[in-house]
C-alpha cells in the first residue's frame, strides 16, 4: 500500500501539549476524596485533641509568665510555644511530631492505590501527561494538609483571642503566617517521602510502613545517630567542636530544620540557632528581632527544607515517569 | 473519508525488554469502522501492543500511526481520540458509576453540560442507568466491564481499544458485550481493536482477526477465509467395530493415508488423510468388511486453526 493513504484524514492535536489542566482535575478529585475519607476524620480528631490540650496548657503557662513580668514580647505567639503541666509539649512541638504522620497519611497510597484499584491504566489513557497524575496527587494532598494546619492555627488563635483576650499584633500575624507556610512545606516533605514509597512499593501497607519507619527512626533515634557520627568526625578532646558537628549533622533531618525555624519565627527574642557560649549570651544586647531579621536567621533552614522536599518529590516524580504502566 | 484510510497502522513494530522480544515485527492495518481481533494466548504481547498504540509504552523499533499520528510524539492528541478499556478495568470504588465517568469527562476537558448528557446517554446504552448512582464498588464484573465501555466512550472516540473485553463475564454478558461492540462499529463507525485469548467468543463479531503468538502474527484475515485457507491434510474420525490391527490392515499401503491412531473412545480412530480422499477411505474400510458405524470429518473452523497454533505454542514453551 502506498504511504499516501496515511494522509487521508490527518487529525490535528486539539489539546495543548505541555502541562495542561489535567493536574488540576486530578488534584481536585484527590482533595475531595481526602476530605471525605476516614483518615481525614481520624487526623482532624487527633489534631483537634492535640490543639485543645496544647492551648489549655499554653493558657495556664501564659498566665504564669504574664503575671511575673509585664511587657513580654509577642505574648500571643506564646500560645504556640509555651506549655504547662500536665501537657508535655507546646503546640509547635506537636506539629513537629504529628506533621510527618499527616504527610504520610495523605501520600502513602497516592500511586499504589491507583495500581491496586486497577485505575492507573485507565487514568493514563486519558489525554493528560503522566506527570500531571503525580503532581495532581501531591498538590491535592498538600491542599488538605494546608487546610488542616490553617484551621488548627485559626482555632488556637481564636481561643487565645476570645478566652485569654490576647490580641495579635500585625507582626505576630505575619510571623504566624510565615510559620504556617513553613509547616506546610515540612509536612510536604513527608508527603513527598510517602509518595515516593507509593511509587516504588506495590502494596499500600508496605509503603506506609516504610515511611512511618523512616519517620520514627529520625524522630526517636536521630539524635543518637547524629551524635555517633559527630563523635567520629570531631576531635575527641574538643567538646564544643563535637557539639557543633552534631548540630550541623542534625540539620540533614527535616525535623531539626522545622524545629529550629519554628523556634526563631515564633519568638522574636531568639537571635540564633547555633551554639551560644556563656560569654556571648552575657554580652548580647537584649532586643527583639523583626520578622525579616528572624527569617534571615533561619533562612538556611527554610531553604534546606524546601530543597529537601523538592528533591524528594523530584525522585518520586522521576521514578514514576520511568515506571512501566503495568509494573 | 475513503475506506482505504487506515486508522491504525504499524510497521515492523518491535518491543524488547532486555533479551526478551515481546512484540516482534508486527504489521497491522486497520480500516475505519472495522472490528479487528488480536487473538492469542496470554503473554503473546497483546497488551504491550495496545500500550504502544496508546503511547504508554515506547516501542524499541518500528513505526506506529494512530489516526495519522505517532502516539509517542503526540500522546495527548492520540489519547483524546482513542477510548481504552484495560484488561481487568478498575474504578474508584467509593465513587458512583456516574461520578467515575464525570472524572474521565473532566480529564478530557469536556464541557460540563455536554458531559452530563453524554454520560446519561452512555449509561443508558450500556444498561447501567438504574445503577448509575450506586458506588462502583458494588458493581458485578459484568457491570464493571460495561461501565468500562461507557468510560472509554465518554471522549467520543474514533477508535476503541478493548483489552480482553469478554474475560470473566457470564455468557449472557458476553453476548450483550459482543452485540454492543458490533453496533458501535456499524452505527457509529468506530474502529475497534479488541484483544482476546477466547477466540470462539469473539470471532463472530470480528471483521478480521490476527492470530498473535509470541509477539508475531502467524495468520491474519477474515475469520471465514482463515478457516478455509488451511490446505494441509484432513482429519477423519471413524468408528469401526474392529480392533486397530484390522483397521490398519484395511488401509495399509494406501497413498492417501498419512497417519492412524486410536481416538478418544474405544473402537474409534483418528485417521489423517489427503484432503478430499474421505470417500476412498470409506470404501476401503467397507470393502474390507469392517462394520463402520460412523465417519466424521473433524471440522476445520477458526477455532481449530487457532488451537493448532495455540497448542503448538504451549508445546514449544513446555507448558
Amino acid at each position: 500500500m502506498p504511504d499516501t493513504a496515511l494522509g487521508a484524514e490527518p487529525t490535528r492535536p486539539h489539546i495543548q501539549q505541555g502541562l495542561g489542566r489535567g493536574w488540576r482535575v486530578v488534584a481536585r478529585k484527590e482533595f475531595a476524596d481526602h476530605l471525605l475519607s476516614a483518615r481525614f476524620l481520624v487526623l482532624i480528631g487527633l489534631l483537634g485533641v492535640a490543639a485543645a490540650a496544647a492551648v489549655f496548657a499554653a493558657s495556664s503557662g501564659i498566665r504564669a509568665v504574664a503575671s511575673d513580668t509585664a511587657g513580654i514580647p509577642a505574648l500571643f505567639l506564646k500560645l504556640f510555644t509555651v506549655t504547662d503541666d500536665p501537657v508535655p509539649f507546646p503546640l509547635v512541638v506537636f506539629i513537629g511530631f504529628l506533621g510527618p504522620l499527616l504527610g504520610i497519611m495523605f501520600g502513602f497510597d497516592a500511586i499504589s492505590g491507583e495500581r491496586s484499584q486497577g485505575t492507573l491504566p485507565r487514568l493514563l489513557a486519558q489525554p493528560i501527561h503522566r506527570d500531571e497524575v503525580i503532581l495532581g496527587k501531591f498538590v491535592g494532598g498538600l491542599a488538605v494538609v494546608g487546610l488542616m494546619l490553617t484551621a488548627l492555627t485559626l482555632f488556637v488563635s481564636g481561643i487565645g483571642i476570645f478566652r485569654l483576650g490576647l490580641i495579635p499584633a500585625p507582626t505576630e500575624i505575619g510571623r504566624l503566617l510565615v510559620w504556617l507556610i513553613v509547616a506546610i512545606i515540612y509536612v510536604g516533605f513527608w508527603q513527598a517521602l510517602a509518595t515516593l514509597t507509593s511509587v516504588t512499593v506495590r502494596r499500600a501497607a508496605t509503603s506506609a510502613l516504610i515511611s512511618v519507619g523512616l519517620w520514627l527512626v529520625l524522630a526517636l533515634f536521630g539524635s543518637f545517630i547524629f551524635q555517633a557520627f559527630a563523635n567520629v568526625l570531631a576531635p575527641a578532646d574538643d567538646q564544643a567542636a563535637g557539639l557543633r558537628a552534631e548540630l550541623l549533622l542534625s540539620r540533614i533531618s527535616p525535623i531539626t530544620l522545622f524545629s529550629e525555624t519554628s523556634t526563631v519565627l515564633l519568638d522574636p527574642t531568639q537571635r540564633t540557632v547555633d551554639l551560644v557560649t556563656i560569654e556571648q549570651a552575657d554580652r548580647a544586647i537584649l532586643s527583639n528581632l523583626t520578622l525579616t531579621q528572624s527569617l534571615s536567621v533561619v533562612w538556611p533552614q527554610v531553604v534546606g527544607l524546601v530543597a529537601l522536599t523538592a528533591a524528594l518529590f523530584a525522585v518520586a516524580y522521576v521514578s514514576f515517569m520511568r515506571q512501566e504502566v503495568r509494573a | 473519508m475513503t475506506m482505504a484510510a487506515p486508522t491504525i497502522l504499524t510497521r515492523r513494530l518491535t518491543k524488547r525488554y532486555g533479551e526478551t522480544t515481546v512484540v516482534d515485527g508486527l504489521d497491522l492495518r486497520l480500516g475505519a469502522g472495522e472490528v479487528f481481533g488480536l487473538l492469542g494466548p496470554n503473554g503473546a504481547g497483546k497488551t504491550t501492543t495496545i500500550l504502544m498504540l496508546l503511547g504508554l509504552v515506547e516501542p524499541t523499533s518500528g513505526e506506529i500511526e494512530v489516526l495519522g499520528l505517532d502516539p509517542a510524539r503526540h500522546p495527548l492528541a492520540v489519547k483524546s481520540r482513542v477510548g481504552y478499556l484495560p484488561d481487568a478495568v478498575g474504578f474508584y470504588d467509593g465513587m458512583t458509576g456516574r461520578e467515575n465517568l464525570r472524572f474521565t469527562a473532566a480529564l478530557n476537558q469536556i464541557e460540563r453540560r455536554e458531559a452530563e448528557e453524554r454520560i446519561a446517554r452512555l449509561l443508558e446504552e450500556v444498561g447501567l442507568a438504574a445503577a448509575a448512582d450506586q458506588a462502583a464498588g458494588t458493581y458485578s464484573r459484568g457491570m464493571r466491564q460495561r461501565l468500562g465501555i461507557a468510560d472509554a466512550l465518554v471522549k467520543d472516540p474514533a477508535i476503541l481499544i478493548l483489552d480482553e473485553p469478554t474475560t470473566a463475564i457470564d455468557p449472557e454478558g458476553v453476548a450483550e458485550m459482543l452485540g454492543l461492540i458490533r453496533s458501535l462499529a456499524d452505527d457509529r463507525g468506530v474502529t475497534i481493536l479488541l484483544s482476546s485469548h477466547l477466540l470462539h467468543q469473539v470471532q463472530t463479531v470480528c471483521d478480521r482477526v490476527a492470530i498473535f503468538v509470541r509477539g508475531k502474527v502467524v495468520v491474519q484475515g477474515a475469520p471465514h477465509d482463515l478457516a478455509s485457507e488451511s490446505k494441509g491434510p484432513e482429519q477423519v474420525e471413524v468408528q469401526v467395530g474392529a480392533d486397530e490391527g484390522a483397521v490398519r490392515a484395511a488401509v495399509a499401503g494406501e497413498k492417501f493415508l498419512r497417519s492412524l491412531r486410536p481416538g478418544r473412545i474405544p473402537r474409534s480412530y483418528l485417521i489423517e488423510i489427503d484432503r478430499g480422499s474421505t470417500n476412498q477411505l470409506v470404501s476401503r474400510l467397507v470393502g474390507a468388511g469392517l462394520p463402520l458405524t460412523s465417519v466424521r470429518r473433524i471440522s476445520e473452523d477458526l477455532d481449530e486453526v487457532y488451537r493448532r497454533y495455540f497448542h503448538a505454542e504451549e508445546v514449544k514453551t513446555g507448558a
